[in-house]
């Protein structure tokens, strides 16, 4: 009975977030201790280890701020600020959101483009996929501040720049799945649609398509938190004009470490909701596919 | 013989339009507005000879070895044609967009600055903190293999840190760390753990039981059963998270320095050569972070080609 309860997987999952808080507590204790002990070796002060531990919980500017104080912040810039306030999460939440969307379509279209002409076209194939492949060894996040620069001064501002960033990053696992999926379809249905002298469209939208739908969504995901990591460091040049990214900056300027915990806790949020829709669409679209779910 | 002359006809139009965008005096399409005509021609000659090209090698007239990276080097020459052109022909503000033949210029008569750069970012930050990522996530992997409970609590761990934009952490890394590259390395160490954590414990997994129980009839003990079957079965995984990771930690370590870093380094470069309009040169640093970004892929898929000679996916590739 013992050995199976240690199996189930629910056990394993509240184990691991437990210890996770436990070590996080422990660390922010010895970390802020330190940084306390200083100060009160500079005012002279006599302490004690308990004097310690309580103070190192609610610091102003910690090295690692303890998991409540993050949430509290958290909470503090989620529920009790106006969502027009420019000290809401929700607010640059949106500003975030809406370049990761637009570029996370834009990507996804571009990503199947380029994945049906190389899946149709030979010398497409050869020529382009190379520099599909290249594209993605260049850091493109080195070139994102020059695209907000560039763009900015033929007067595209806002929303487009950083889009267009998000685009660069999830096109790509959104070709490399479609044009494994493209090519995914049972060698023997091919050739019974040819016997059917189906034309290359019908072969695409009846038996190409379908195919590729399980590796278009597994990539789908990949490239949704993707084209986020995207418009977060896009924002990082823009700086006053909002964004989860210009928080960070802001809150490495100043110091303000436990607002950019929150705002790290804010990604972290963002990032798996928006991944989880991913794969609720997949999950619902698998099903009508007659997948055992 | 029709077709050795169409192909001449086209590589000279192309070498012409070659000529022109390089040789002749800026602004060349404001002032003779008929060049313009000459661009789509070039473009289509490179298509004809990418797809002849693409013929020869698919009816295997010659060594396909030889010629195959020609056609992606002609695509590339394409791009280069099209954006010297572009920003020469109509005289394009360098701040909009430098010309390739300017970045080159750039990036030679800064070769000090950018190797400085190299050094400090590549070099320190970038080679330290993949090293560390990778070789602790293949140590934690190849641990948790042991155990059912450790894989049911590291796996959604792993899943969830992948969610969240990890670049996002530079500037705690940086508050703890310094400005100095041991931050940099840091955010890389962060970035590169959870794709090689997973990817290894996903190559352990996928060893056919079969042969562990071959082992298992040889006597083997637990070490000789990692060490000659899991391990060499799990390599490709690897080397897949080997090669994800080498472009990751250039990500991560330049986009760490925008967060503060000392006055060296490729990202620090580019934020205030962006600052001072000099996009010249913040070209010359994203060519510098490509070659690198290239050259150290390149560099694993040749390892990985020479480690992995016995495994079926690398032999059917050569097989083609």
């Amino acid at each position: 009975m013992k050995a199976k309860f240690i199996h189930q997987k629910w056990f394993a999952i509240v184990c691991t977030i437990v210890s996770v808080i436990a070590i996080w507590y422990v660390a922010s204790i010895w970390m802020n201790a330190n940084q306390l002990a200083k100060t009160y070796e500079r005012k002279s002060q006599s302490w004690t280890v308990s004097q310690v531990v309580s103070e190192s919980f609610s610091v102003k500017r910690p090295m690692l701020p303890p998991p409540h104080q993050v949430l509290q912040q958290w909470y503090k810039s989620v529920f009790d600020t106006k969502v027009s306030s420019k000290r809401s999460l929700v607010f640059h939440s949106m500003i975030t959101l809406q370049s990761t969307l637009l570029g996370f379509g834009l990507g996804s279209v571009l990503g199947i483009a380029i994945a049906v002409g190389i899946v149709h076209n030979r010398t497409l194939e050869l020529s382009f996929m190379p520099w599909v492949i290249a594209s993605q060894t260049i850091p493109v996040l080195a070139i994102a501040p020059i695209i907000v620069v560039v763009l900015g001064a033929i007067n595209l501002t806002g929303v487009v720049p950083k889009a267009i960033i998000a685009m660069y990053l999830s096109f790509f696992p959104v070709t490399i799945g479609m044009v494994k999926g493209l090519r995914s379809a049972d060698k023997l249905h091919m050739e019974l649609l040819q016997t059917y002298n189906a034309s290359r469209t019908q072969l695409f939208w009846k038996l190409r398509w379908y195919s590729a739908q399980p590796y278009l969504f597994a990539s789908l995901k990949i490239g949704i938190a993707a084209s986020l990591v995207g418009a977060v460091v896009a924002e990082l040049p823009t700086g006053a004009q909002g964004g989860l990214g210009s928080r960070l900056l802001s809150g490495s300027y100043y110091g303000q470490t436990v607002m950019i915990w929150a705002t790290l806790l804010m990604a972290a949020i963002l990032g798996s909701v928006l991944v989880n829709i991913v794969a609720l669409f997949e999950r619902i679209l698998l099903r009508r596919r007659g997948a055992a779910l | 013989m029709t077709h050795s002359i169409k192909t001449s006809v086209y590589s000279l139009l192309l070498l012409a339009q070659l000529y022109l965008c390089f040789f002749f005096s800026a602004g060349f399409y404001k002032n003779q507005q008929w060049l313009i005509l000459l661009l789509p021609v070039a473009i289509f000659s490179a298509a004809k000879l990418m797809s002849t090209l693409t013929q020869l090698i698919d009816a295997k007239v010659v060594n396909s070895r030889y010629i195959k990276p020609l056609v992606p080097a002609l695509f590339a020459l394409v791009v280069l044609i099209f954006w010297q052109s572009m920003t020469k022909g109509f005289d394009v503000s360098k701040i909009l967009l430098p010309a390739p033949s300017e970045i080159f210029v750039a990036f030679i008569s800064n070769i000090p600055t950018l190797w400085a750069d190299f050094k400090q970012t590549y070099m320190k930050a970038v080679l330290a903190g993949y090293f560390i990522g990778c070789v602790s996530g293949f140590v934690v992997a190849s641990w948790a293999i042991k155990s059912r409970f450790l894989q049911n609590s590291l796996l959604p761990l792993g899943n969830f840190v992948s969610a969240i934009p990890i670049v996002g952490i530079a500037p705690i890394m940086v508050m703890w760390f310094g400005f100095d590259w041991q931050s940099k390395a840091a955010v890389v160490v962060v970035m590169t753990f959870f794709p090689m954590f997973i990817n290894t414990l996903a190559g352990l997994k996928s060893v056919d039981p079969l042969h562990n129980d071959l082992m298992h009839t040889y006597a083997a003990k637990s070490t000789q059963r990692f060490v000659k079957n899991q391990f060499p079965q799990a390599l490709p995984f690897i080397f897949n998270a080997l090669k994800l990771n080498s472009t990751m930690a250039l990500i991560g370590a330049i986009v760490a320095e925008f967060f503060g870093t000392p006055i060296v380094g490729m990202g620090f470069r580019i934020s205030t050569e962006v600052g001072r309009m000099n996009m010249e040169m913040v070209w010359a640093t994203i060519l510098v972070a490509a070659l690198a970004g290239s050259i150290s892929y390149g560099a694993l898929a040749l390892l990985e080609r020479a480690v992995l000679f016995w495994h079926p996916s690398v032999r059917s590739a050569q097989a083609k």
